[in-house]
């Protein structure tokens, strides 16, 4: 049995991994330089500027720092998951990147290299099912550092993610009545050969960003980091890189959560405004498998950049504002969308035109 | 009861339309005032490589001044001591020998002078006091330093350079004054 395992497929399925993961964590890297900047501009500073020019360098400085720092570990924590917590946050934001398609398929010599990891038939559904495992590393961080300020903010960080991943869910299923498909290279190629899905679902894709941002932690659902109320929240006890592992999952999160709103609502690697498929067959596969990451890559950077500026714009929710903008809003209007779109998609199979 | 001034306004407290709750206006307005800033001119000056100008009467740094031909000023008259309200200058008078007309100016100079830059309030009497214009003060201020004692400024800090040996120096520690 063994004899028969296609060594060139793992060999080939393990560079891409190291590739993805690599990519990931130098865009997380640069995120942090980058919401840095970005809310300097946005209050009228300057930023980080020192190390290297235009403080390039600093999310490297950063790194450094939080490599040298002690690790402190609370005597009355339980070691273990205190250890784990960490790691599992890390490690479940990285684990989305396997199903999103980041470019079509290098072509070399014949042998067709598809970059993606995995081309799941379920990969909405596993999408789904990993973004809610990102809860276990905020919980058990903590629960294990037998804190009550982290305990609260635990709490309050994974009740949030759990309602907001409700109306998450709700408004792709609007989204998967149209696609028909839960691959998310299916939906990537039906939007090439269409039109973005966020021109059908622009409720949808308000809604999903919402969450996107309730999932990610980010402002205004900060809620599990709230300073001015819980200290430092969740990662109050950690230090070191356990500490800047936490924050760094964070970026991670939303580096992959911009991926996958790009993959589902505006087109994936599709290159806007340009015939793909005539211009890999004129120019060839390679250079436009190339074009098309980078594509999506800017379609990224649009979305990173959008939750920066809603960081450094819109104030923290209150904790009751933000169960009511998520029980008693997002999702019955995810719900009502839902009941509209299949309503119209059933018009249309029936051939009733309009 | 009646107003003081007429400057007192009723604050509306109407409940908010439907739209007005959803937000969305309000959010978008908040975030085209964010994103105007980001093309806003940035009021901060990179100080190590651009320094800020002072303005012609900043009062910084003494300088210990010498004539033309490079020779002290300074007569240790002691009126600059005398007028120093936080009585940071002390200094030693000694007098000049044959043979030192081309070091010092007048025959009595001031051995010793040193000024504790933690007492001074860069107030300038000293400079208003010196009949001699021997001592004056620029346009720098004390860097920071991290023993008390060193923030006692003697001759070798205070002099200024000497004009014909140095002359670049000497401009640039004479700058406009």
């Amino acid at each position: 049995m063994l004899l028969t395992i296609d060594w060139l497929f793992i060999l080939e399925k393990c560079i891409l991994i190291a590739v993805i993961l690599s990519i990931s964590l130098v865009v997380a890297m640069y995120e942090t330089w980058a919401e840095r900047k970005v809310a300097a501009v946005i209050q009228d500073r300057r930023g980080p500027n020192r190390a290297g020019p235009f403080g390039i360098l600093q999310p490297v400085a950063d790194g450094l720092k939080l490599f040298m720092k002690e690790e402190i570990i609370p005597n009355l924590s339980s070691p273990f998951l205190f250890v784990v917590g960490p790691g599992l946050a890390m490690l479940t934001a990285m684990m989305t990147s396997a199903v999103v398609p980041w470019s079509s398929f290098f072509d070399i010599k014949g042998h067709i290299v598809p970059l993606q990891v995995a081309d799941i038939n379920i990969g909405v559904l596993y999408v789904f099912a990993v973004v809610s495992m990102g809860v276990y590393g905020m919980m058990i961080g903590g629960w294990a550092s037998n804190n009550k300020f982290s305990l609260l903010a635990a709490v309050r960080g994974a009740s949030q993610i759990i309602s907001y991943e409700l109306a998450m869910g709700l408004s792709i299923i609007s989204l998967l009545f149209i696609t028909g498909s839960l691959s998310l290279k299916t939906i990537v190629e039906q939007q090439q050969d269409h039109i973005i899905n966020f021109v059908y679902q622009p409720l949808g894709f308000f809604i999903f960003l919402v969450c996107a941002f309730a999932e990610c932690n980010r402002t205004p659902f900060d809620l599990s980091e709230a300073e001015s109320e819980l200290n430092f929240g969740y990662h109050q006890e950690y230090s070191s890189m356990k500490l800047g592992f936490y924050l760094f999952a964070e970026y991670v999160n939303m580096f992959i959560s911009s991926a996958v709103m790009a993959t589902l609502f505006f087109g994936g690697y599709d290159i806007p405004f340009v015939n793909d498929h005539q211009f890999g067959l004129a120019h060839g596969q390679n250079l436009l498998a190339i074009l098309q990451g980078f594509s999506l890559l800017i379609k990224i950077v649009i979305f990173i950049f959008f939750f920066m500026w809603v960081r450094w714009t819109i104030p923290r929710f209150r904790y009751d504002q933000l169960m009511k903008l998520g029980w008693k809003i997002l999702i019955p209007l995810a719900l009502i969308n839902m009941l509209v779109t299949g309503f119209l998609v059933l018009f249309k199979s029936n051939g009733w035109h309009f | 009861m009646q107003s003081l001034t007429n400057r007192a306004k009723q604050v509306e407290r109407k409940p908010m339309t439907l739209w007005e709750k959803m937000y969305l206006l309000s959010i978008t307005k908040g975030m085209s005032i964010t994103f105007g800033h980001i093309f806003k001119k940035k009021p901060t000056i990179n100080y190590p490589e651009k320094e800020r100008p002072f303005s012609p009467v900043f009062r910084g740094l003494h300088v210990l001044n010498r004539d033309e031909e490079g020779r002290e000023r300074c007569t240790a008259c002691g009126l600059c001591a005398l007028a120093c309200p936080a009585e940071a200058i002390t200094m030693e008078a000694a007098e000049r020998l044959p043979g030192e007309e081309n070091l010092y100016k007048e025959e009595k100079y001031a051995a010793r002078y040193e000024i504790n830059m933690l007492r001074c309030i860069f107030c300038g009497f000293c400079e208003d006091a010196c009949p001699k214009d021997a001592i004056y003060l620029s346009e720098t201020f004390a860097p920071s330093n991290y023993s008390r004692e060193k923030f006692i400024y003697g001759k070798n800090e205070l002099l200024i350079p000497d004009p014909k040996t140095d002359p670049e120096a000497y401009a640039k520690a004479k700058g406009n004054k």
